[in-house]
């Protein structure tokens, strides 16, 4: 167990992985890895993160090995690496000890780092959130999981007030480097209660950071990043990606935070989504593209901020927008991206921003209902000949 | 009159200049011991109560005297800035409640944390906080102690373990109880203070906090700083049960007079120890505000003026110490009121400097919002200002 914080970092493990580092994988997808160390950035309060633009298709070719995982173990393999990089990373949660987490993100963890670094809570997330920002302000790094994204509607207080706000009102005194992560999102007729997009409510909150990881890559490279952050990140997973399969780098690596990733380069129409609105996008560009369409697909996975930089070369480039989006359509995460780019690149558009949503409507257990509730593909389809006319 | 006699009596004093030293008596450094009983015994529950039998010496005691003085003159003045208009908001005042602050203070080590709500000039100013810079924040100014961005409830000194400083009622008992995790996790062997008001009693998230600190054995103590009012509501109107050191039912009390300095010493001391083995317990000091809730509370419509005048004149927590100096002949009466008559003046002069400080220019706006990672600040959503600096 950590004593005071003197050598909290360890260097061996990441040089090491980084000079093993295979050719084929740093000429096209440039790997992160953030420097350790106690001269280091970090230890100085910055954090040097070389930017990973992660190209899913370029990283499952390397025949630099890579292992294939499911999204939930390429989040345990997170958790695993920087828990054991830095003592003062510890998980607080319900279920995540003995029971391995309800989607076995933490499986096998409790064993591994004790009981009190993968803290089983009681089911009091007002409390135990505010506990991890009490903890963080004393300089432990806990990543404090929401057994459902929405049961953290009750710790709001917690996260948009000691969270979000306690880097500004005390000068910049204290950080947080607390993480909050979940499954959110519309599951499988899990009910209202159960379906909720809470990046709608925790957009506004003033210095948090959002993420929303969608393939196992971009899970472990973003829940890695949040991790060594000085920032609070709230990391959104979906209850129905946790099985996605997908072949993952071996050596250490992490994703830009801030940066947007380039699905599908295209020429015609820019789409904008996120998270498993993704998948639905994907589909609808099978038949686009054989209807002739040339959609460019692009995951912006940084929900706060927004990364404007890939967002805006691609508007410049197709003139067309369309947003699909999971949240419901009243102050979802697609309201804001829509106005920030008419605010940015309004010269640029030729056809008016389209957002697809949610409906505003809370989330049936009927099956048809449901589907009716979120995006579909021949929505999404319907809206590029929309678009494009 | 008065003054003369003792001139004649005392002929150290005639030739009287502003003295460098505050006191010119060989006993007021003494370090020699003294031992008091408080004047009322602890109530425990589900705990053995500490001895009535305080340890101290005439050193502590003058400067609790001095320190405690201080706090009051600090916050008389900030209630005059406060008329002046020159605090806005929200402003509440601790006058009353100093023994807590210095009794707390005294038991414990810089290492030990304290959190507090929004009560916390005087937290501040015990745990070693710099007058100007408390008048500073007060005032909006960028040399506050949060640079003029966080104001009154949001007084923060983190070399010195204090947390603040928050302003939504009962949110900081669990991080309370997080700071105790992190000393916990980090076999620290300090504790951790977290107080919260009789209103803040009935908060969910207490109970909450107090089951895993309980759980975990977290060394945390939960002060009920108890003044009797929640704002304009009393304690028999808020609480089913106003016995709030027993409201942890397993988890043990102690009901401490909060307005004697030497009990709220023994009481933390002992809780401190206590935590350190056993995990969390309450300690409910029994205090009293003299203002309202806050400055815009004239805090008269719900209590009589008698009730204020009464504990002024039997309980007040300066007076009581100054009968304890007078009674073990540590200083003579006058000494103390120039002790006071300086302090007035150290306010004052703080204030002064704390008027200089320029307000926060506007690029400070953004400044804090987020800690700064790899060169990117970013504003909001549409980073409509941005500089990154791409590795």
């Amino acid at each position: 167990m950590a004593a005071a914080a003197a050598s909290l970092h360890a260097t061996a493990a990441v040089s090491k992985s980084r000079s093993a580092a295979i050719p084929q994988v740093a000429t096209s997808v440039r790997v992160a890895a953030a420097s350790r160390g106690p001269g280091s950035a970090r230890a100085r309060g910055g954090l040097v993160v070389a930017r990973a633009a992660a190209v899913k298709d370029e990283a499952a070719d390397t025949n630099s090995g890579g292992h294939e995982v499911l999204m939930f173990e390429a989040l345990r393999e997170a958790m695993i690496e920087e828990m054991t990089l830095d003592p003062t990373v510890c998980m607080i949660g319900e279920d995540v000890g003995d029971y391995g987490g309800s989607y076995k993100v933490s499986k096998g963890l409790s064993e591994m780092f004790g009981d009190l670094r993968v803290l089983d809570t009681p089911i009091a997330e007002n409390s135990f959130t505010g506990m991890g920002v009490g903890a963080a302000m004393k300089g432990l790094r806990p990543v404090v999981e929401g057994m459902n994204m929405g049961f953290l509607l009750l710790a709001y207080n917690q996260i948009s007030n000691n969270c979000g706000m306690l880097h500004y009102t005390s000068g910049g005194q204290f950080k947080i480097p607390i993480v909050i992560r979940g499954p959110g999102g519309v599951g499988r007729q899990l009910g209202a209660e159960h379906s909720q997009r809470l990046e709608s409510y925790f957009q506004s909150i003033p210095g948090l950071q959002m993420v929303a990881c969608s393939t196992p890559y971009n899970a472990k490279g973003l829940l890695k990043a949040a991790i060594r952050s000085e920032n609070p990140v709230v990391v959104f997973e979906h209850v129905l990606l946790y099985n996605m399969k997908e072949k993952i780098p071996d050596e250490d690596y992490i994703c830009c935070l801030e940066e947007a990733e380039m699905v599908r380069p295209g020429s015609q129409v820019t789409i904008l989504t996120y998270s498993r609105m993704r998948y639905h996008v994907m589909q609808a560009v099978k038949t686009l593209v054989n209807k002739g369409y040339d959609p460019e697909v692009i995951d912006i996975r940084s929900l706060k901020p927004f990364d404007l930089h890939t967002i805006g070369n691609s508007v410049k480039k197709t003139h067309r927008v369309l947003i699909v989006e999971e949240c419901m359509r009243t102050g979802g995460i697609g309201a804001s991206l829509r106005s920030a780019i008419i605010d940015n690149f309004w010269d640029e558009l030729d056809a008016p921003p389209m957002c697809l949503s949610s409906q505003d409507v809370p989330t049936p257990y009927a099956a048809p209902l449901e589907d009716a509730t979120v995006v579909q593909p021949p929505q999404i389809v319907a809206a590029i000949e929309e678009i494009c006319r | 009159m008065a003054a003369a006699i003792l001139r004649r009596l005392n002929p150290t004093t005639a030739t009287r200049v502003a003295p460098l030293l505050p006191l010119a008596r060989a006993a007021s450094d003494s370090t020699s011991p003294l031992t008091i009983e408080t004047s009322l015994p602890f109530f425990p529950h589900n705990v053995d109560p500490p001895s009535r039998t305080v340890a101290t010496t005439p050193a502590e005691l003058l400067a609790t005297f001095r320190t405690m003085a201080l706090m009051r003159r600090a916050e008389i003045a900030a209630d005059s800035l406060y008329k002046a208009k020159l605090i806005r908001g929200f402003c509440h005042l601790y006058d009353g409640q100093e023994a807590v602050a210095v009794g707390m203070e005294a038991a414990i080590t810089r290492r030990d944390a304290i959190i507090t709500a929004y009560r916390d000039h005087c937290l501040y100013l015990a745990r070693g906080g710099s007058l100007v810079a408390a008048f500073a924040e007060l005032m909006g100014r960028v040399d506050g102690c949060s640079r003029g961005k966080g104001g009154s409830m949001h007084f923060y000194k983190k070399d010195a373990g204090f947390f603040g400083g928050h302003g939504i009622v009962g949110a900081q008992v669990p991080l309370g109880c997080g700071l105790a995790f992190a000393q916990r996790y980090r076999k620290e062997g300090t504790v951790t203070f977290d107080l919260y008001g009789d209103g803040a009693a009935n908060q969910g998230q207490l109970f909450e906090a107090l089951n895993m600190a309980a759980l975990w054995k977290l060394p945390v103590i939960l002060v009920c700083e108890n003044n009797h009012y929640g704002m304009g509501t009393a304690e028999w109107r808020a609480s089913k049960s106003a016995a709030y050191y027993t409201r942890g039912d397993y988890v043990p009390g102690l009901k401490v007079d909060g307005m004697d300095f030497l009990a709220v010493k023994q009481a933390c001391k002992f809780a401190k120890e206590h935590v350190l083995e056993n995990g969390p317990i309450i300690l409910e000091m029994d205090t009293y505000r003299y203002h309202g809730h806050s400055m815009s509370d004239p805090g008269s419509t719900y209590r009589t003026r008698d009730e204020i005048a009464g504990i002024r004149q039997e309980r007040d927590p300066i007076e009581r110490v100054r009968k304890l100096i007078l009674a073990h002949d540590l200083a003579t009466a006058q000494e103390l009121k120039d002790m006071e008559k300086e302090i007035r003046k150290e306010v004052d002069t703080a204030i002064a400097k704390a008027k200089e400080s320029p307000m926060p220019d506007e690029s400070e706006l953004f400044k804090n919002v987020y800690v700064n990672d790899c060169g990117l600040e970013s504003f909001g959503v549409d980073r409509k200002v941005v500089r990154t600096v791409l590795p």
